[in-house]
């Protein structure tokens, strides 16, 4: 890679060892995908949390916070593995929380503001067309490069941190025009309405299709999508398809034409999603044990206007005896929704409010499953029902409205 | 130093020379989607690798899936010492990348043929980064 002066002279250790260390990782990354040069980056978004970094991640933090590494550019934390006020009640493993509050603690030591949410573009920091960001997790990545035409690949939680010591990041992927171009398209005869719907559509997109570098461009959406349709529709093509970027005719930036989403590649393939391919996602889920007492709408956190569509479908039910139900959402849509009432009807109804975490990464999370007797775990999350997979649930979509009527009659629809 | 049998030639690595057992997935990774950090055993429901354990294996897996924990998780399995010895991707994704430099795990990307015709669970196989190559040194 050619390097500048100061990145040099970050490389010689003139900047201290953090910075050195963080450069050479960056490089390291750089080399691999034949970066020629670091592109300077103005946000950043980082995961850190003691469940996805154990101890291992905990020593390293705790070895930086010592060494004085500090970050220089904006940067802000996801989701993490407790909401503190509900260790207890979900009796999640109170070293584990004592070391996440230490984990917390060394991150602000480094000028990280700990957020703790992923939907940091709804919430946080909208960055602008052709803006170099490095961010993560998946779901604000998609959004960034997809619904804001900003530019930026995955970034993990370490990797995320060095950009905010060097302030910029190697220039591959895409950072560069070339991988930003539509590679096949998906023409949509499907009339989509509820977010599980457009989850359901991003499933069929990214499981068949799983390549960083693959970019679908979707044609035939008949009226505006709202930001948390692209939210759904984003996170579930990032988790199936493990995509960065997709484009929408008529609606992305990149996208004011088929023509221009292609920008000159000829589509390998032109898939068609009709209502049909909808229902079907929806019917390939099982329930074997006929057991609906876990119902989840989460991952990614909900907005404001989500959480009130949500207080409306609970309002003046009961979530029925030995169900359990979660919603999950940031600091700031929580005080919103307290405010606005919101909070208030999801709770009177039975629905449990986590703050700052998502449920697929809560800490303890396979053991709370055991001891709940959760064997399924049915969500309006696309994302959720793929990524919670490893703490053996079996997962099912449903519909927003399906899943507020399995929670409150205990029958499965 | 054992003559391969078969060498391919990868597009992008990284890492230290790596050399073991294989262990091959006609299904994409992520170990936070698939993998039970505590002890190394793939057990999403359904993996065609469910109940395999990774720890010093070399895996082979066409695609990458979701997710930015692998940045932080390969090196938590890495200090837990249940890691595989390397991962050998068709495709991967950044994520996989940063997380494996930053646990000095070794991983390439971009297979000539699809590696998995080639190459069974159970042979043993050697990687090495510098020549960009895979070499299957013995059958099972």
């Amino acid at each position: 890679m050619e390097l500048t002066a100061e990145e040099q002279a970050m490389v010689d250790g003139a900047l201290g060892v953090p910075v050195q260390r963080a450069i050479e990782l960056q490089i390291e990354v750089g080399r691999f995908y034949d970066a020629k040069r670091f592109v300077p980056v103005t946000n950043v978004h980082m995961m850190g949390d003691i469940e996805v970094m154990g101890d291992g991640g905990l020593e390293h933090l705790r070895c930086l916070a010592e060494q004085h590494a500090r970050c220089v550019v904006n940067i802000t934390t996801n989701a993490r593995c407790f909401d503190f006020a509900h260790v207890d009640s979900l009796k999640q493993d109170q070293r584990e929380a004592e070391k996440e509050l230490q984990l917390i603690g060394y991150l602000k030591r480094m000028n990280v503001m700990t957020t703790d949410t992923c939907i940091n573009y709804q919430t946080l920091y909208q960055p602008h067309l052709g803006e170099h960001v490095a961010w993560g997790d998946t779901g604000t990545v998609i959004w960034a490069n997809s619904v804001c035409g900003a530019r930026s690949n995955f970034e993990s939680g370490p990797a995320a941190m060095a950009a905010a010591m060097t302030q910029r990041v190697p220039e591959y992927g895409f950072h560069l025009d070339c991988h930003r171009k539509g590679t096949f398209v998906v023409d949509v005869q499907a009339e989509l309405d509820d977010l599980a719907e457009w989850g359901a559509l991003a499933k069929l997109v990214g499981e068949s299709h799983q390549s960083y570098f693959a970019v679908p461009v979707f044609t035939g959406i008949n009226r505006a999508p709202s930001a948390d349709e692209l939210k759904h529709l984003g996170a579930s093509l990032a988790s199936y398809g493990s995509m960065a970027m997709f484009h929408m005719v008529g609606f992305t930036p990149e996208a004011p034409t088929l023509e221009a989403a292609l920008g000159g590649n000829r589509p390998v393939e032109t898939m068609t999603i009709g209502n049909a391919d909808i229902e079907r996602v929806f019917a390939s889920y099982r329930n074997p044990s006929g057991s609906c007492n876990f119902v989840v709408f989460s991952g990614p956190q909900l907005s404001l206007f989500e959480m009130k569509y949500l207080a409306g479908l609970f309002d003046g039910r009961k979530v029925c005896g030995g169900t359990t139900v979660f919603a999950t959402t940031n600091n700031g849509v929580l005080s919103a929704a307290r405010k606005l009432g919101y909070a208030r009807q999801l709770e009177d109804a039975g629905v449990t409010i986590l703050e700052g975490v998502c449920v697929y990464i809560l800490q303890n999370l396979t053991q709370m499953r055991a001891a709940n007797g959760w064997t399924n775990m049915i969500s309006n999350s696309a994302k959720i029902v793929n990524t919670i997979t490893a703490h053996k649930f079996n997962t099912i979509l449903r519909r927003t409205r399906d899943c507020v009527d399995i929670a409150c009659t205990g029958a499965f629809r | 130093m054992s003559t391969p049998l078969l060498t391919f030639t990868v597009d992008r690595a990284f890492g230290p020379v790596a050399e073991g057992e294989a262990v091959v997935s006609g299904e994409g990774f992520s170990p936070r989607y698939d993998l039970d950090r505590w002890t190394g055993v793939i057990t999403k429901p359904g993996h065609p690798l469910e109940g395999v354990n990774i720890r010093d294996k070399i895996l082979f897996f066409p695609t990458a899936k979701g997710g930015i924990a692998a940045g932080w998780a390969f090196y938590d399995i890495k200090v837990k010492g249940i890691a595989p010895k390397a991962l050998v991707f068709g495709v991967t994704n950044p994520v996989m990348v940063q997380g494996a430099v930053f646990a000095n795990l070794t991983i390439t990307e971009g297979w000539p043929c699809d590696l998995r015709e080639c190459i069974k669970t159970g042979d043993t196989v050697r990687v090495t980064p510098a020549a960009k190559t895979i070499e299957l040194l013995a059958r099972k």
